[in-house]
């Protein structure tokens, strides 16, 4: 079947397999290896993205269901040069070790800070629920979130 | 010299920079032209005979390329997966490691083994095929439990009574007597829970083979690449080591699991070789629960002897180790060495004894995982400790504190053949006493209880032996590999400088904490260092990542290398200087000789090592580039003081960690921000042991009950609490830089303090672990 | 995942139609039940009909009866929403924000897992089910294990939630799936208590007892000593029929101390 998308701001059609995942087409289509597959029951987080604006696993998201969406993957979010301030705060807070989980974290991150007013630790505790880190104890990652509403 | 990136510094992470970006290269974001992918048949039985396998359906299913079963592996003489550390029985006997092919031949012995591989243009199609594979299994009768496998149905035809071995360590009658004359005995009942390792980037490989030159190229999420070229040339006869190239690329995490070597990627890279194709395998979630190796799973009487003054005059041990199915890479390992020499914990106990019987199950096996034998030795005696001060009605720190090894008694000798070089126990307690804010504990505990609650405050002060460590005292122990590290510095033209180590970074920061190193021992910018880990194309040797051996075992084998790089530097120098080697120093990034004050900056002196223009070169090769193997004089001993505090609601059993103090003493710190971070994530495993984790079998069937991330309790963000984590310093005595190791004390000394916060809020002496809801709801009302 | 055809639905009527032509056809509404299980193989339809681009079945509003809420809706509009607080929360304790931002409740409704959340809703609120056909009374919606009244090709179009006088939602949740263990919604529309309970069973049911105590005397007090039998509630590693069975008690004096304080 057929699929339009627009992926970072570059419009694509391909041709694939009704079964395909969007996390498929990212990763195997376009090349874009940063949305990362850490599970197969839509718990881990590490294959984040967003799509029309709002964080989804891409893992759980059919191709079909992405005909005509916008979607925003890790790849995407820095301005040219200039990190997302969400990034700069990872790397500040060293909110990363192995770095599997820190896209999806980071664009789970970027959604839960857009659509909530100013959160508390707890909050943004609550918030990444959806996103496992086995590294790094999520302490330093609330920290970072916490910089970057600030920033954002 | 302490920069703003020199040793000492919290600098940013070189590594990051991809890794927010995404542009991290793991091994399942590598792709070969013309690749094939494979997926294996996995045994649904945990104890079967395969009578039959029809591979037909198979390779008539389309797309698919080549189904095997373990015969042709056989056939093709791949050998047996190896355990690599060879333990012996008290009767001094060899311990029995049963056969372990890599794709099971006659018979499967755990749900998840795998029996057969399909390889094909597509996942679908391999999956598919797979799916199509026909075998015929005999059901047999299973051994699942830990406490009762020595008396199950027998799984390995070499091994009697399902036992790898009986080890002891200690003086056996000197400890009896001790307990013969103790004021008083403590005694506990222990199981370790198994634990599942679940690195979020799940194992992958993918092999390539060059029918042109014969060489092969496996990449793959290992720990260490050079050891598994190795037991995969040396032991599985995969290709001649020279053929083979192990790259690890970016690792998602691995915290022992990855160190192992596997049937998968035995199978992957024979494959590759096989069809002349590249082959690519990446485990689903369910394969790394079923399949990698799993943490713990130890069942354990302990005793504590203690006499009139609250000394501890003996402690007394008995486990029962769960190996799973096979021996892993170096399961035997973990519950002897890794575990029986740390009982001594912080203590001055005199007298220790301990008996370990390593036994198989019907199940996964068990390997090192984060802490290996160390947090379940540090389980076994700070919850004796703990659960004696309650008994004898004293304070857990004064307890500890009256048994700590004094400061001015190192180097100190344990009765349990280890020798501790330094440490000071009694500042880091006292540090973590006050950052918990003890001595508020009461007032806080009777506002929980004016609300329902009931709150619990818990001890550990735990020691682990890291750096592993001595290559011929490991060797002498059984070890099958040396224990050294490698490093390769390479000065180029220009100054600049590439280190290459045999460490390995899955998370660690080894690009940056590394490059401190060599910036500031040569007095050269952060940026202009390299740091290259991960390919056996790329460094001689190396042993990986693991036991927390980085930093004190890598590191200073490329300080050893930068000595060689100054040395010689400053005999290039002298010659430029007109000096001699002798007068010439080497300090903040010059060469400066001490007669006539004149110096050369390292860049200087670099490019005249490759522009050999004023140097005799039939004295002085040109060039400057240096090695060193590095083999440290013994282990590092890191230790701490873990305080923890929970609040319980009686009536759902929950427990919330209301704080949580860990003060440790990791000698010198070369990026705090790395060792607070490190600590972190070892803290998240360790609470994740006492509240959430839980590996499960079913005890009829065999299956995996926690097979997916619906059932295996994974700690979450809003399960913890914020970290306070500070430490103390000793500096190790023994290594140039002082460091002991920081990657598994959070997961060794956490688990007992929670346990026993939890005890201690339930008022109860023990209790099973995980203290999840409904286990702390029935202890509560006492059922 | 086996390969399907996928059929965009332009109303309720063409998605039937597009079912019942079909072979082996699943409505797709969010996916995050459907997608996995397909993933993992377990379902393998032959076609799937999105139901996504049917123009009015998402969307929230106010009508005579209560509060419509169309089957499309996904989780994290009914979270964000303001008319019936206690749903809004149960809403915003379904999984995480990735599966409350595809998610929908005709989905959830329709699945009928015995540990989602909003059965508790339907029976806790006393809400009615509308679909292609018919309304069907929230009460006699679920049969039993993943099983409803639903027939064959049948569509959730919208659910109406009567508005209570007030109402809470507790929840234990799974500490793997989050999922709940026992869930309870406790309401009072004015003229009678309601307790929903979900996760415990083999599928949500009302509790009676506790409806009947409440009804009484709206207190903890009036509801603490009663023993629910669970001889034939659900039983896995992490919470036995028993501790279901005190969890129920649990959650319902949780919610009767949120709606009392
Ligand atoms: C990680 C994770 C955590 C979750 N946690 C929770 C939780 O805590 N609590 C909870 O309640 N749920 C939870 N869920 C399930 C989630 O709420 C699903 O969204 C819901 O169960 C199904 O809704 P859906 O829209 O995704 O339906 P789909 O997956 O698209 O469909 C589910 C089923 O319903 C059928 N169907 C869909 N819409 C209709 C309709 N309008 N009429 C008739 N049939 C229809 C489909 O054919 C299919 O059989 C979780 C899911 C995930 C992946
Ligand atoms: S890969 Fe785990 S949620 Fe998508
Ligand atoms: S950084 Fe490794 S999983 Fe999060």
């Amino acid at each position: 079947m057929a699929v339009k998308l627009n992926v970072n701001s570059v419009e694509h059609t391909l041709e694939v397999p009704s079964n395909t995942l969007l996390s498929e087409i990212l990763r195997d289509h376009l090349n874009l290896t940063g949305t990362h597959i850490g599970c197969d029951t839509s718990q881990c987080g590490a294959c984040v993205v967003h799509m029309d604006g709002k964080s989804i696993k891409s893992c759980t998201v059919l191709a079909a269901q992405a005909d005509g969406a916008d979607v925003t993957t890790i790849e995407g979010i820095a301005n040219g040069g200039e990190l997302h301030p969400m990034q700069e705060a990872f790397r500040n807070n060293h909110a990363l070790q192995c770095g599997f989980c820190t896209p999806g974290m980071i664009m789970s991150a970027i959604d839960l800070v857009q659509s909530n007013d100013k959160l508390s630790a707890q909050e943004i505790r609550e918030g990444l629920d959806g996103n496992f880190c086995r590294c790094t104890g999520y302490h330093n990652i609330v920290k970072a979130v916490l910089e970057a509403q600030e920033q954002m | 010299m302490t920069t703003e990136t020199g040793i000492g510094a919290s600098v940013k992470r070189k590594e990051d920079a991809r890794f927010i970006t995404g542009k991290g290269r793991y091994t399942d974001d590598i792709n070969l032209v013309n690749q094939t992918y494979l997926v294996f048949a996995r045994s649904p039985y945990a104890h079967a005979k395969i009578n039959g396998i029809d591979l037909e359906p198979a390779k008539a299913t389309p797309g698919v390329v080549a189904v095997f079963t373990g015969k042709d592996l056989a056939a093709d003489e791949i050998g047996d997966l190896p355990c690599g550390w060879m333990v012996k029985s008290k009767d001094g006997s060899d311990m029995i490691s049963p056969s372990h092919p890599p794709i099971a031949i006659d018979k499967v012995n755990y749900v998840g083994e795998p029996y057969a591989l399909v390889i094909a243009d597509t996942p679908d199609a391999a999956r598919n095929g797979a799916e199509a594979i026909e075998a015929n299994f005999e059901v047999l009768e299973a051994v699942l439990s830990t406490a009762d496998a020595t008396s199950g149905p027998q799984i390995h035809e070499n091994a009697p009574n399902n036992r790898s071995y009986d080890w002891e360590l200690g003086d056996k009658d000197a400890t009896d007597t001790a307990f013969d004359n103790a004021a008083h005995i403590t005694k506990l009942d222990i199981v370790n829970n198994r634990l599942i390792p679940n690195a979020i980037e799940t194992r992958a490989a993918l092999g390539d083979f060059d029918s042109s030159t014969g060489n092969y190229t496996l990449y793959t999420t290992s720990q260490n690449p050079h050891v598994e070229r190795l037991i995969l040339a040396a032991f599985v006869n995969v290709a001649p080591e020279a053929r083979l190239r192990v790259i690890s690329p970016d690792v998602g995490g691995g915290f022992g699991s990855k160190i192992f070597v596997y049937a998968e990627e035995t199978a992957v890279i024979w494959a590759a070789g096989k069809l002349g194709r590249p082959v690519k395998w990446r485990a689903e979630r369910t394969e790394s629960f079923l399949g990698d190796a799993h943490g713990r799973d130890h069942v354990t009487h302990a005793e504590l002897a203690i006499d009139d003054d609250g000394k501890f005059t003996g402690l007394r041990v008995s486990t029962k180790a769960n190996m799973g199915a096979y021996l892993s890479t170096f399961a035997s390992s973990v519950p002897t060495y890794l575990y029986g020499t740390l009982l001594a914990g912080q203590y001055t106990t005199p007298n220790i004894y301990v008996e370990v019987q390593a036994v198989f199950t019907n199940t996964c096996s068990v390997d090192a995982y984060r802490g290996a034998g160390r947090p379940e030795a540090t389980f076994v005696v700070e919850r004796l400790v703990e659960t004696a001060a309650r008994e004898l009605n004293m304070d857990p720190a004064e307890l500890r504190r009256k048994n700590f090894i004094p400061p001015d008694a190192f180097p100190y000798e344990t009765p349990v053949a280890l020798t501790y070089d330094t440490g000071n126990y009694g500042i880091s307690l006292d540090k973590a006493l006050d950052l918990a804010d003890v001595a508020g504990f009461e007032s806080r505990r009777s506002d929980s209880e004016s609300r329902g609650k009931k709150r619990g405050l818990g001890y550990s002060c735990y020691i682990e032996a890291c750096g592993l460590a001595p290559s011929q005292v490991a060797i002498s122990l059984g070890a099958g590999v040396g224990l050294f590290e490698s490093a390769e510095i390479r000065v180029d033209v220009t100054g600049s400088v590439t280190a290459i180590t045999g460490s390995h970074s899955h998370g660690q920061g080894h690009e940056t904490t590394f490059a401190q190193l060599i910036s500031d021992r040569f007095g050269i910018p952060f940026e202009s260092v390299d740091v290259v880990h991960g390919d056996t194309g790329r460094s001689d040797y190396g042993l990986g990542t693991y036991g927390s051996r980085s930093i004190a075992v890598g590191g200073s084998a490329l300080m050893s290398a930068a000595d060689k790089i100054i040395a010689k530097g400053k005999k290039i120098a002298a010659h430029m200087l007109n000096s001699n080697e002798d007068n010439v120093d080497f300090a903040d990034g010059r060469f400066t000789a001490a007669d006539t004050n004149e110096s050369l900056a390292f860049g200087e002196v670099a490019f005249s090592a490759y522009v050999p223009g004023n140097f005799p070169l039939e004295e002085l090769e040109p060039g400057l580039s240096e090695k060193a193997f590095y083999d440290p004089a013994n282990f590092t001993y890191p230790a701490g003081a873990h305080i923890c505090e929970v609040e319980i609601d009686p009536d759902t059993g929950v427990t919330e960690i209301a704080q949580f103090v860990a003060v440790d003493d990791f000698g010198n710190v070369i990026n705090p921000m790395i060792v607070e971070g490190q600590v972190h994530g070892g803290l998240a495993q360790g609470i994740g042991q006492a509240l959430l984790e839980h590996g499960i079998y079913d005890a009829d069937s065999g299956n995996l009950i926690t097979g997916s991330y619906l059932d295996y309790a994974m700690p979450r963000a809003d399960h913890l609490p914020d970290f306070t984590v500070d430490t103390t310093v000793t500096p190790c005595t023994h290594n140039p830089l002082g460091v002991k190791g920081c990657g598994e004390a959070g997961a060794i000394g956490s688990t007992a303090a929670v346990m026993n916060a939890v005890t201690d809020a339930l008022g109860v002496i023990d209790m099973p672990m995980p203290a999840t809801p409904e286990t702390v709801w029935k202890v509560a009302r006492g059922a | 995942m086996y390969q399907f055809k996928h059929h965009k639905s332009t109303s309720v009527d063409h998605a039937s139609e597009l079912h019942s032509n079909s072979d082996e056809g699943l409505y797709l509404a969010g996916g995050m039940t459907l997608i996995p299980s397909m993933k993992l193989r377990l379902t393998a339809p032959t076609d799937l009909i999105d139901l996504s681009s049917i123009e009015g079945l998402a969307g929230i509003s106010n009508s005579y009866a209560g509060l419509r809420i169309g089957a499309m809706t996904r989780h994290c509009e009914v979270s964000a929403s303001s008319e019936i607080p206690a749903l809004a929360s149960l809403a915003s304790l379904i999984g995480d924000n990735q599966v409350r931002n595809r998610g929908t409740i005709g989905g959830s409704l329709a699945n009928n897992d015995p540990a989602a959340d909003y059965p508790a809703a339907v029976l806790g609120l006393g809400a009615t089910i509308h679909t292609n056909k018919r309304d069907i009374d929230g009460d006699s919606f679920f049969l039993g294990l993943f099983e409803t009244a639903l027939d064959e090709g049948e569509i959730i179009t919208a659910v109406t939630f009567p508005i209570p006088k007030r109402a809470a939602y507790a929840k234990f949740p799974n500490p793997a799936s989050r999922y709940a263990i026992v869930g309870a919604m406790v309401s009072d529309s004015g003229s009678g208590i309601r307790v929903g309970i979900t996760g415990a069973g083999a599928c949500a049911f009302r509790a009676r007892a506790f409806e009947s105590a409440l009804n009484k005397d709206f207190s903890v007090d009036a509801i603490s000593a009663i023993e629910i039998d669970h001889s034939d509630f659900n039983v896995d590693i992490h919470a036995s029929a028993e501790f279901r069975g005190h969890l129920i008690g649990a959650m319902v004096r949780q919610a009767v101390v949120q709606l009392t304080e």
